[in-house]
């Protein structure tokens, strides 16, 4: 069974429809990739799926429970836990502590959750900052964090929100490194990206969104040879240096 | 680094045991009553404004209206000892708890206003509370209540010869109301009150409850406030509602925590241990004439500590301590150079 | 019934001075989102300039709306150019404290020069006159005011909707950095802008020694239901200002007579509550 099961999820705010009846699922232990160009919709239903929207109408499945309307923190402590395109830091509180914060939510113990929280800045790579106050990071610094906190709060689902935005390139593979280390220790992945060669790489399955509409969900390399994915998005550019790329051997 | 960070937060946590340890020594030293006063005074104002910066310092909720626990505390004791002839204790607990009670009532819908709005909405409340206790002939009215003459003692919570006894209870409340907030800072609920300070949805998608975690921070911050009211009329002798439950009031607990540096543990006490001091000996000195002057002197400071240091008097300290470092290092950059 | 008209109108009379009151604090509140606590204590100010004028001078309240008004544009802008100035991009509660400060500052200066007695104008132009209209009596003084009030409400809101001034006003008001950049000096807007609040408070409080006694308390309420009624009216919204301040003099005439006069003002607070709690915002609030 899926672990996440999102069906027919419509959101509309007033005569705008944001996203209309889009249904995909994410199996368990998976990468599943959300793409689509600007104002397709991604962000929106990522929102619809962690509770800070209630769809029109739709339902989403997560674990075998029905999570459509619940709140935010209910999700969360389900294991369904988001990350924010634009980055959120608690500005004025370490680093540190702001990962300690995602990682009470499975232990009020301090020894256990202080921890966890140790665990997850050295995934992420954040031990020479972490007693810094977090507004002061740099944007790639802050988008490590906020994929640490999520990370802290031991998570079933990690959905992330353009986390590799704004990053280094260096930066970019670091990150891809961390969550195929994520997806090995058992997390189940769903990533909403704009940076194409971190994403097709590592996802097993790919959501495509267009106008709000779900025009495509499918393997990365069969995406890419999809007619209107191409045409809505990617390019036929980028579609041949990708399969030029599959072909030399240099991925997978 | 690590290391250096945690040594200089130990040494500032040293400095403020020892003097919390020195503390029950002042008695002893401070014989002459007055001095008894304002030490009594400073402890009692600590203790509401970190009351208060549990809700407005830690959770960021900026309330106005906390001088309506303070008098539900207040009135609880007060009543207790005048209207029933008893002992304060069960008026206090009543008072404390009622406090807490009515703080999730009127705080769950202006949890719901952001900003000024909030902050309006809580003078309204004040305001509301204020009125209609004048008129309760119930609890005093405009009158207020007066202690009637009883026995002196921890059973009374009354004392007359000396302030002794009155300094060791605000001691005990000082003590109590700092611990709080110290275990706080450290565990769990502190990290959470803070997370929804610093951004509500944040924490909402880290599976913080933050409604929950406001009203809960806000109905402790209002028990341990009524638990001061309630100190403040065993040592007044009388309750009145403008003494205890008027805006005047409520700005006492905001502006001394932001003065000495809100949703830090030492702020409190370094914010009364300035202001109270001013405001009793400038009006020792003052007192008698033309009056106001005290209050001009405190207008003034506040205008120019808020504007100047916003983090209060616990960013000034910090500035110098900076300044310091720096030139200490600098000191040692020209030696360095110095030597050929 | 007949009673009851002239309760209502004896409020609305109040109430148009009450958002003339509001109103210099909405126009502060809407382009720099600050607000002012000492808002009141520029009433008393005021009221003290309009009474020592006619006290010492002999001139009319009437006429010395005129110099409360300009008085209070000075001290607007003092506030703005000595306090408000390092108080912007800070939390709200920066600005508020601060402005407590001054509150107490003006109250106990006052307080310690002019004592706390209240002060009473006599023999004025309007005072103690009545002008009767059928079975309804309004005092004049009061009526004046109110008048006043409406008409400079009326200005103000002209100024911002219609002027080049107020459009640069507006632009600060959206958007800071953008209006800087257009070339618009924001840091002069914001001065002008606090004195014009201070204008506002001062108009009327120059004409309330008509018909009111000066005293150092006497600010403090007027800033509290200013406060309510700009909050109620909603963020910067003039016209919500002013439909506020109507709405919470009829009220507080109502119930003052009709429950008891002490119920007056339990009334205007319980009235902002209940529209917050429905209307976050305020009535024109978005």
């Amino acid at each position: 069974m899926a672990l996440l099961d999102v069906r027919d999820v419509t959101m509309k705010f007033g005569e705008l429809v944001a996203n209309d009846r889009v249904s995909f699922t994410v199996e368990s232990g998976s990468i599943v990739g959300l793409i689509g160009p600007n104002g397709a919709g991604k962000t929106t239903l990522f929102n619809c799926i962690t509770g800070f929207l209630k769809p029109t109408s739709g339902s989403v499945i997560f674990d075998g429970a029905d999570i459509t309307g619940l709140t935010p923190y209910q999700i969360a402590r389900m294991g369904a836990v988001r990350t924010f395109q634009v980055v959120r830091p608690l500005k004025e509180m370490t680093v540190f502590d702001n990962v300690l914060v995602g990682a009470f939510l499975k232990t009020s113990g301090n020894r256990e959750a202080f921890a966890r929280a140790a665990e997850c800045i050295e995934i992420c790579s954040l031990e020479s900052l972490q007693e810094k106050p977090a507004g002061e990071l740099s944007i790639g610094g802050k988008k490590r964090l906020e994929l640490a906190r999520a990370l802290a709060t031991r998570p079933k689902l990690l959905m992330l929100d353009e986390v590799m935005a704004g990053m280094t390139s260096t930066e970019v593979k670091v990150s891809v490194e961390v969550i195929l280390r994520l997806r090995e220790s058992g997390i189940t992945l769903m990533i909403v990206e704009h940076v194409m060669e971190g994403i097709m790489p590592i996802a097993d399955k790919m959501v495509v969104l267009d106008g709000g509409v779900k025009i495509a969900e499918d393997a990365p390399d069969r995406i890419i040879n999809d007619e209107s994915v191409i045409e809505a998005y990617l390019g036929a550019k980028y579609a041949q240096r990708f399969k030029a790329q599959k072909e030399g051997g240099l991925i997978g | 680094m690590q290391r250096k960070a945690l040594n200089k937060k130990d040494a500032l946590w040293l400095g403020f045991v020892v003097l919390l340890a020195l503390l029950p020594l002042a008695p002893v030293v401070a014989a002459n009553s007055f001095h008894m006063h304002v030490a009594i005074l400073i402890l009692l104002f600590a203790s509401m404004a970190q009351a208060w910066n549990i809700i407005g310092g830690y959770c960021g909720q900026v309330s106005f209206g906390h001088s309506v626990f303070f008098g539900i505390g207040a009135y609880g004791a007060g009543m207790a000892v005048v209207t029933y002839g008893g002992t304060p204790w069960p008026g206090i607990l009543i008072g404390v708890m009622l406090a807490a009670a009515i703080a999730v009532v009127i705080s769950y819908p202006c949890f719901k206003l952001s900003g000024h709005y909030f902050a309006i909405a809580t003078f309204a409340i004040v305001e509301i509370f204020h009125r209609t206790f004048l008129v309760w002939d119930w609890v005093g009215g405009a009158l207020g209540l007066d202690y009637p003459l009883v026995k002196e003692g921890l059973k009374n919570l009354m004392w007359y010869d000396t302030k002794t006894g009155y300094y060791y209870c605000a001691l005990i409340l000082f003590l109590l109301i700092f611990g709080v907030v110290r275990w706080l800072e450290g565990h769990r609920f502190g990290y959470y009150m803070r997370a929804v300070r610093e951004g509500q949805e944040t924490a909402e998608s880290l599976g913080v409850n933050s409604t929950a975690v406001k009203l809960a921070a806000m109905a402790l911050s209002a028990a341990l406030t009524a638990l001061c009211g309630a100190f403040f009329v065993q040592y007044n002798l009388r309750v009145d509602t403008p003494m205890v439950m008027s805006l005047d009031m409520s700005m006492k607990f905001v502006l001394i925590t932001v003065l000495g540096g809100s949703g830090t543990l030492v702020g409190p006490l370094l914010g009364a241990a300035v202001l109270i001091p001013l405001q009793e000996y400038s009006r020792a000195l003052w007192g008698g004439l033309g009056g106001g002057v005290d209050l001009i002197i405190f207008g003034l400071l506040i205008i120019l500590i808020v504007v100047k240091q916003p983090a209060g008097m616990i960013g000034i300290i910090r500035d110098i301590g900076k300044r310091v470092l720096k030139q200490k290092s600098a000191a040692k950059g020209d030696s360095a150079d110095g030597t050929p | 019934m007949e009673t009851f008209v002239q309760v209502l109108l004896d409020g609305m009379l109040n109430g148009m001075v009450y958002a003339l009151v509001a109103a210099g604090l909405c126009i502060i509140w809407g382009v720099m989102d600050v607000i002012n606590f000492a808002h009141g204590e520029y009433l008393m100010v005021a009221m003290y300039v309009s009474y020592w004028l006619g006290f010492l001078l002999n001139v009319d309240p009437l006429l010395s709306v005129i110099a409360a008004g300009i008085f209070i544009f000075i001290l607007g802008a003092m506030t703005y150019q000595l306090i408000i100035r390092y108080t912007i991009g800070k939390p709200g509660l920066v600005a508020l404290l601060a402005t407590f400060g001054l509150a107490i500052f003006l109250k106990n200066a006052c307080m310690n020069r002019f004592s706390p007695n209240f002060l009473i104008l006599t023999d004025t132009w309007l005072s103690d006159k009545t002008l009767h209209m059928g079975n309804l009596i309004f005092p004049v003084p009061q009526l004046v005011a109110g008048l006043l009030s409406l008409v400079v409400v009326g200005m103000i809101y002209a100024l911002i909707n219609t002027t080049r001034f107020g459009w640069a006003i507006q632009a600060t008001a959206m958007d800071r950095d953008a209006a800087e950049l257009m070339g618009i000096n924001t840091d002069r807007i914001y001065l002008v802008v606090f004195g014009i609040g201070g204008a506002c408070v001062g108009i009327a409080g120059g004409i309330m020694p008509s018909y009111l006694a000066v005293h150092p308390e006497v600010g403090s309420m007027f800033g509290l239901i200013a406060f309510v009624c700009v909050a109620m009216g909603g963020f910067g919204s003039i016209p919500g200002a002013f439909i506020a301040g109507i709405l919470v003099g009829s009220v507080e005439a109502l119930a003052g007579f009709y429950i008891a006069p002490v119920f007056k003002y339990i009334a205007v607070f319980g009235l902002y509550l209940t529209v917050v709690f429905l209307r976050p915002k305020g009535i024109f609030g978005w």
